[in-house]
């Protein structure tokens, strides 16, 4: 069942909600121990929450869109009394003391949280292999990876653990594991869904959005969760027209661009690339317009994301001390205990990522790196606006390849990173982006086709991706 | 060469502790002195996933500064993060201003010198670290607990351009500032609870010389008088190191006040790269024309254009007006007590106020607001003298008591029977037999000069004086004894 079917079923009584909470712990309980999607489940708070739902239902109470659906979090947003850490030691046992915002609003819309889901340490990676906690299978091959960062929320998307899930996008984190796992992943708009509750990577960059087995579902999620939030400065103060009511708007009279730079480049695989442009042809018979076009900074969008975020990421993580929370390592002296505790907590790829960051923004270095970097943004920025005169959206694929087998990537990080190269710029740019399956790949393993949008173009977004979804049948 | 040979070139950065309601980017309560980490959330406790969101009311308060100083306000200022570690800094970096301050080019008049202010910017206020165990000094403490009620608490940073030659010219700086501080409400400017915290940057060149000298940057003055004597020790200690040819070396250095002299601070590893950039959490400031409208509608009369009406209008002396408005609430209670005058002089009341009151509020600790005299009361001691119901000294008395105990000026002039005695006839009488009783006195005045008489007519005034038990209308005696004295 989707997470729109659940949820009217819950709220006319049809189905109760701790039916539907039992029965996805049991499909976790069966399945979960082999691929690992889950850090934590939350089995007695979600049984909790479902019979207040029902009670709720009992009294001729609307629980909310969400009635009853059992929602998967990322393990990077604080869930009050849940441990939280960012799949990192160095956040072993730690129980945040207060809720993201998002968490809370899937509490209120009723929405049952069944558990946190496994990522790579601070979400930096894309296959959930820098799990300090051991990496999670992908449902659909066990034997590959399912992406990442948040390649536990896909995973638990697409083994049915939950019909709806969290995760956190700063280069392709959401996604990319989509692509890989076969499900629909949201990369908001930066600014439309509030970021107070998410343990920060690159705060300029990041952004909270759903995965969902259906392009609806997705919709379903990021109405509830989108919209202003008084604790996050940077949250966009509109607000904000649902999405679900677009889905049915079509695509007629659209104008699509294919982006050339992030299609033709080397590392597409041929059907992933073949995927795109059938996505395109799909589009095209669906009454829009489609063109190919350039966004000449998109070849560097790369390298200058690999500035900026870890410059962010290596001030956000400074606060893993050891003097407040999470792992401590004594020492004789304050800045021993804060070197030996960081020694020991964070893994090689968050430390790989603080020195990069650091050396960043060290003084004689700035200009060159960080400073360059960012002019770099604003050229993709300055780009995309070209193209947009010209287009509704945007195709790319999402991730160059079909899922990869467990450490095929993790001997070498620049190919690792290069897997988020199609997903970067327009989370440079802060646009809203999402993937939608469309098609198969090496071993018919699912493809994702990115659909790219301007800023708040989710509405329109959201039209081109249930006409891919229809067209993929 | 001799210290007069050289000129010493300074420049302060004045930190003050906004009085805002609550903390910088949070909602927690900005209060000294409250229990330890009471006043403290997710976001001041830097705990991961919070967001900090700017209060209002301290962009407000730099908008006031600026009114007073004439800062430029740029359109959009911006937050960056300054990156150190330390223990009691949440967060591991501060959030701060760097390239573009919300205030900068303002100025400042110091005894009719115009001294520059570079910038003046928003940051949050850290932690306080308290050691335990030997004695309280960090590498001999067995462990050390951290407060962080003070971390986020808004901080304003002034920084002045190297202005300033003298540490009196410092201290009547920081003083001015310290006026304008609390007259815009912006602050507590407390020096001992560290709501006003002064670091000196202190050179010395050789008089007529333009280049600067090597700076030192001097900490930890807790007082204006310790502010002076910092800056004078650092002038002649750097003076006496390029006499006997050694080098000023670039360093900061500790003000001891116990000992009455700077050390070298060990030099924090790396602590030159802060590694600033711009705070991605926070979007830029930009005050509106609005904002700035009802910022300047709502500016106070400034101290300096108070002292100059206190001068002009109430024939006050500078120094007195000085010190009317450098003591926190002073000005107020005067003013107060001015408005309710009925024949008193204004002048007078400042005279009181400069004096008695402001002993009174040094020796208790109290400010004006919470003293047991309230202004109309000062008014009416004021109006007593000036309708020879008191004497002068009289109303010192009855002024010492009206401080000490919640009691009006007349209650203690009937309690202890002092009005002042001024009927004629009643003073002729004592007048006259003061003279009769001092015979040689009197042949001494009219055979003396004018000094002899001057002192002649003094011992005769005070016989006069201690015969009326001190109650007499020292006028009225004074121009009989003059008389009587002439014939």
């Amino acid at each position: 069942m989707t997470a729109t079917e659940i949820a009217a079923a819950v709220r006319s009584g049809q189905r109760s909600a701790r039916d539907v909470v039992e029965e996805h712990l049991a499909a976790i309980a069966a399945r979960d121990r082999d691929l690992h999607a889950f850090l934590v489940v939350v089995a007695d708070q979600a049984r909790e929450a479902a019979a207040a739902i029902d009670a709720a239902v009992a009294r001729g109470e609307d629980p909310g869109p969400l009635a009853g659906v059992p929602v998967a979090i990322k393990d990077t947003l604080c869930t009050r009394g849940v441990a939280t850490t960012c799949g990192s030691r160095i956040l072993d046992g730690w129980e945040p003391p207060y809720t993201a915002t998002t968490v809370e609003r899937i509490l209120g819309a009723g929405g049952v949280v069944v558990g946190k889901t496994n990522c790579d340490e601070f979400a930096m990676g894309s296959s959930t292999e820098n799990s300090a906690f051991g990496p999670t299978r992908n449902p659909l091959d066990p034997s590959r990876v399912p992406g990442g960062s948040s390649g536990g929320s896909a995973a638990a998307v697409a083994a049915a653990f939950a019909p709806l899930a969290l995760g956190s996008d700063t280069g392709g984190s959401i996604r990319q594991p989509a692509a890989l796992c076969g499900t629909v992943g949201v990369k908001p708009t930066y600014g439309r869904v509030s970021r107070y509750g998410l343990v920060a990577f690159a705060s300029s960059l990041d952004q909270v959005g759903p995965f969902a087995t259906t392009v609806a579902d997705a919709a379903l999620l990021l109405d509830v969760i989108a919209g202003h939030d008084p604790l996050d400065s940077t949250s966009i103060d509109d607000d904000h027209a649902p999405v679900s009511p677009q889905l049915a708007a079509g695509v007629a009279g659209l104008r699509i661009g294919l982006v050339e730079e992030l299609t033709d480049v080397d590392g597409v695989q041929a059907p992933v690339r073949d995927a795109v442009a059938q996505a395109g042809a799909a589009l095209e018979a669906a009454g829009a317009t489609v063109e190919r076009v350039s966004i000449p900074s998109a070849q560097y969008a790369l390298s200058a994301y690999y500035l900026i975020a870890p410059a962010e990421a290596s001030s956000n993580l400074a606060r893993y001390d050891g003097v407040r929370y999470g792992l401590r390592v004594d020492a004789d002296h304050a800045a021993a205990m804060n070197a030996e505790t960081r020694e020991a907590g964070f893994g090689p790829e968050v430390k790989r990522r603080i020195m990069l960051g650091t050396y960043a923004l060290s003084a004689g270095y700035y200009d060159a790196y960080y400073r360059k970097a960012q002019q770099v943004r604003t050229l993709v920025i300055r780009d995309f606006a070209r193209v947009y005169e010209r287009c509704d959206a945007l195709l790319a694929p999402t991730s160059p390849t079909v899922a990869f087998p467990l450490g095929a990537k993790t001997a070498n990080p620049l190919e690792m990173y290069l897997s988020d190269v199609c997903t970067i710029p327009s989370s440079l740019a802060g646009h809203a982006a999402m993937s939608v399956p469309f098609g198969a790949g090496e071993g018919g393993l699912p493809i994702g086709v990115q659909v790219l949008a301007p800023a708040l173009g989710e509405p329109v977004m959201f039209r081109v991706a249930a006409a891919l979804e229809a067209a993929a049948g | 060469m001799p210290v007069q040979d050289y000129q010493a070139v300074i420049g302060l950065e004045v930190h003050t502790e906004l009085n805002t309601a609550t903390k910088l980017f949070c909602g927690c309560v900005n209060e000294f002195g409250a229990e330890p980490n009471t006043n403290v959330c997710p976001v001041c406790l830097g705990l991961p996933g919070s967001l900090p969101v700017l209060n209002a009311a301290a962009v407000d308060a730099a908008l006031r500064l600026a009114e007073a100083l004439g800062f430029r306000v740029p359109a959009q200022s911006l937050f960056a993060r300054k990156n150190y570690f330390y223990p009691d800094m949440p967060k591991d970096f501060q959030i701060s201003q760097y390239e573009e301050p919300i205030l900068s080019d303002g100025s400042l008049d110091v005894d009719g010198t115009p001294v520059g202010i570079e910038r003046a910017h928003l940051e949050e206020d850290t932690g306080k670290t308290v050691h335990v165990g030997g004695g309280g000094r960090i590498h001999e403490a067995d462990h050390s607990l951290v407060d962080y009620n003070r971390a986020g608490v808004p901080l304003m940073e002034i920084v002045s351009r190297p202005d300033l030659r003298s540490s009196e010219q410092a201290r009547t700086y920081v003083a001015e500032l310290r006026a304008v501080l609390r007259a815009i409400g912006v602050s507590d400017v407390k020096m001992e609870e560290g709501s006003l915290r002064v670091d000196a940057n202190v050179s010395v060149r050789p008089v007529g010389s333009e280049a600067f000298g090597t700076k030192v940057e001097v900490k930890n003055m807790n007082s204006l008088r310790s502010v002076g004597r910092a800056i004078d020790f650092e002038i002649e200690r750097q003076v006496g190191q390029l006499d006997s040819g050694e080098r000023v070396v670039q360093e900061t250095r500790h003000w001891d006040e116990a000992d009455g002299s700077t050390h070298s601070m060990r030099v924090k590893e790396g602590s030159s790269d802060y590694r600033f950039f711009p705070e991605p959490d926070l979007v830029p400031v930009a005050p509106s024309d609005e904002q700035r409208a009802r910022v300047r509608a709502s500016m106070p009369e400034l101290p300096a254009a108070r002292r100059a009406r206190m001068v002009g209008e109430w024939g006050v002396a500078d120094a007195d007006a000085q010190i009317l408005l450098n003591v926190e609430g002073l000005a107020d209670y005067a003013e107060a007590a001015v408005a309710v005058l009925h024949g008193g002089t204004p002048r007078d009341v400042a005279h009181w106020c400069t004096g008695a009151v402001q002993a009174f509020l040094r020796e208790t600790g109290t400010t004006p607001a919470v003293l047991a005299l309230a202004p109309d009361g000062l008014a009416e001691l004021v109006d007593l003298v000036a309708d020879g119901t008191l004497s002068r000294s009289q109303a010192q008395d009855v002024l010492g008591e009206c401080l000490r105990e919640p009691k009006r000026p007349r209650q203690v002039i009937a309690e202890r029977g002092l009005a002042q005695l001024s009927d004629e006839g009643e003073l002729a009488s004592v007048v006259d037999r003061v003279l009769a009783e001092n015979p040689d006195v009197v042949t001494q005045y009219r055979d003396g000069d004018a000094a002899e008489r001057k002192k002649k007519r003094g011992f005769l005034m005070g016989q006069a004086i201690a015969a009326t038990s001190r109650q007499g209308n020292p006028k009225v005696l004074g121009d009989l004894l003059d008389q009587r004295l002439s014939t």
